[in-house]
């Protein structure tokens, strides 16, 4: 594999990690689709390391049917301006991933084509999975942890 | 939700306001089809734009069944998160139990006794058969064989005792645990399980003799739902569906986990690619379910039946009246868990619906930092539209039921 947006390549647990550019992340995606036989998308999601910066990861995991190996492709993006571009030209299947990743994290993808909620109802403030949020609501006014 | 946002949620597919050519063109309109539709088997909302009884759009609509069970996984230690686990796939807890397990015990690197791995295979097999079972079902309750309802569920009926045998509990058993299995198997499981096993092919024939040639199921199943490979893995698909367009695609088999390498079976393929097409792959794999768990019953190796590992698992009974160490153990266990080294992984696996991947993050603290559920449910969903645009509304149900989604799947 050899790309000028892969940043870093580690092997642990017997699994393979590639650390990229976001900038350049579409271009890596359909280069590892066409050329490395990724056909699959397993899922998108991200992780918050609130407070470090940069703030978010951004985590593909890809399936390769012909070469049967899993591969983990791994974006950091800054708390300030969470945002990447869309992978959804690359599979399809990023669609929902990518709308329940911003539904969960506020991670902003680029010309997505219809990036609303997709799990919490669409007037929800707020996203639950990010490390501020508070585990119970005080909204409703049953506690303030 | 406020008017303006539900209208505009709507008004993603819009009907078309132009007046029909002629009286008897068929008109466009919007149809709204549950969250609280029988067929959909669940809470999933679909919204149908329709034009006569064809369906030119249609919009899953989901999130009903939203219980943030992430953002709650990394509240609990790491051994608390296995019932949460079960509460996902509420048909196939054992197969989520297990991910679960088999990623953290990753994290640990823990060596599992290979009684342990037999008897985690033999339970999520009998649990794919529980799984199986109500989908068909189910589906041909949908469909609108009633008879084969009660012929399902009488033989689930069977597998649910045998969840509580081991377990105490029908549905939510939480059995599987990070090193190992919860309790002991319990005394006299070969001949329940046995027993079961011996009867339960004669029952997949039955299911066969009610279906196989009856003509109203052949001429709802055949040619309906159909999806093409390509679509298939560009949107995600994973599981019986794809394995029914031809392609062996069974974690079993790829990335063997908890000694499945040892097991000699199939991995049932089809062609047709229809409802048909899952149906028959479903029941093969049935077939195959049982000639795993027989096989298992019968090699079933001696040993432990949990990972030696005293500062994961609580300590014997016995021990910790006679040994200060399995106390200090026990009480540190109970009182702050047991650290997980930092690290992360992807495990996945072979549930009855596809893929299931556990994607953990540990900082190496006691509780996990992140805990991504990759649910073959929600992946599936996503190619819903691809296959219900452009067939009749009457056949969406078999095409949906077909595809075996659990709600509390999709939506965590």
């Amino acid at each position: 594999m050899n790309h000028p947006a892969i940043l870093e390549m580690v092997e642990t647990l017997g699994e393979t990690t590639l650390i990229a550019d976001p900038a350049q992340v579409v271009d890596l995606c359909r280069y590892l689709r066409e050329r490395e036989k990724f056909v699959r998308l397993s899922t998108i999601t991200a992780v918050d390391w609130y407070p470090a910066e940069p703030r978010f990861e951004v985590v593909y995991h890809l399936h390769s049917i012909e070469n049967n190996r899993y591969l983990r492709l791994k974006c950091r993006l800054s708390g300030a301006t969470p945002e990447i571009d869309s992978a959804t030209g690359v599979w399809r299947s990023a669609n929902w991933y990518e709308r329940e990743t911003y539904d969960m994290f506020g991670i902003v993808f680029r010309n997505h084509p219809n990036l609303v909620r997709i799990l919490m109802p669409l007037d929800w403030e707020g996203f639950p999975l990010r490390k501020d949020y508070p585990v119970h609501g005080n909204k409703y006014g049953y506690g303030n942890e | 939700m406020t008017k303006e946002l539900f209208e505009e949620h709507v008004a993603t597919i819009p009907a078309t306001q132009e007046p029909p050519a002629s009286p008897s063109a068929p008109r466009r309109m919007t149809l709204n089809m549950g969250p609280q539709h029988p067929s959909t088997h669940g809470v999933l909302r679909i919204v149908l734009e329709l034009e006569g009884e064809i369906i030119i759009k249609a919009d899953p609509d989901i999130g009903f069944l939203h219980t943030g069970i992430e953002k709650e996984c990394e509240q609990k230690f790491w051994q608390q998160v296995v019932t949460l686990t079960d509460r996902v796939d509420y048909l196939a807890n054992l197969s989520n139990n297990l991910v679960y397990a088999l990623a953290v015990e990753k994290l640990l690197q823990l060596e599992i006794p290979p009684r342990a791995q037999w008897m985690r295979v033999m339970l999520t097999e009998l649990s794919r058969l529980n799984s199986h079972l109500v989908w068909l079902g189910t589906h041909a309750l949908d469909i609108g064989a009633m008879t084969v309802f009660f012929y399902c569920f009488r033989e689930r009926e069977d597998i649910l005792r045998i969840f509580e045998m081991f377990s105490g509990q029908r549905m939510m058993t939480s059995y599987i645990r990070i090193g190992g299995l919860a309790l002991e198997p319990p005394r006299g499981w070969q001949q329940a399980v046995g027993k079961f096993i011996r009867a339960f092919p004669s029952k997949v024939d039955e299911y066969e003799e009610l279906l196989n040639a009856n003509p109203i199921w052949l001429r709802r199943t055949k040619g309906v739902g159909f999806i093409s490979l390509e679509d298939m893995l560009d949107l995600g698909i994973t599981g019986p569906m794809i394995r029914a367009a031809g392609v062996p695609m069974d974690l079993r088999k790829t990335q063997p986990y908890s000694s499945y390498d040892k097991f000699d079976f199939k991995v049932a393929t089809h062609t047709d690619n229809d409802v048909w097409g899952r149906y028959r792959v479903r029941l093969t794999e049935m077939r195959e379910s049982a000639n795993i768990i027989r096989q298992a019953l019968e090699g079933m190796p001696d040993g432990p039946w949990r990972a030696d590992s005293p500062h994961v698992l609580l300590p014997d009974r016995e021990k910790m009246k006679t040994q200060m160490e399995a106390l200090i153990y026990h009480f540190k266990i109970v009182t702050e868990g047991f650290r997980v080294p930092k690290g992360e992984v992807y495990q996945c696996i072979e549930s009855p619906r596809g893929e299931i991947g556990y994607y953990i993050v540990s900082d190496g603290t006691s509780k996990p930092y992140r805990v991504h559920m990759r649910t073959p449910s929600f992946g599936n969903l996503q190619g819903l539209p691809k296959m219900l645009e452009g067939i009749l509304i009457a056949d969406s149900i078999a095409a949906l039921g077909s595809m075996d989604f659990v709600l509390g799947d999709t939506d965590r």
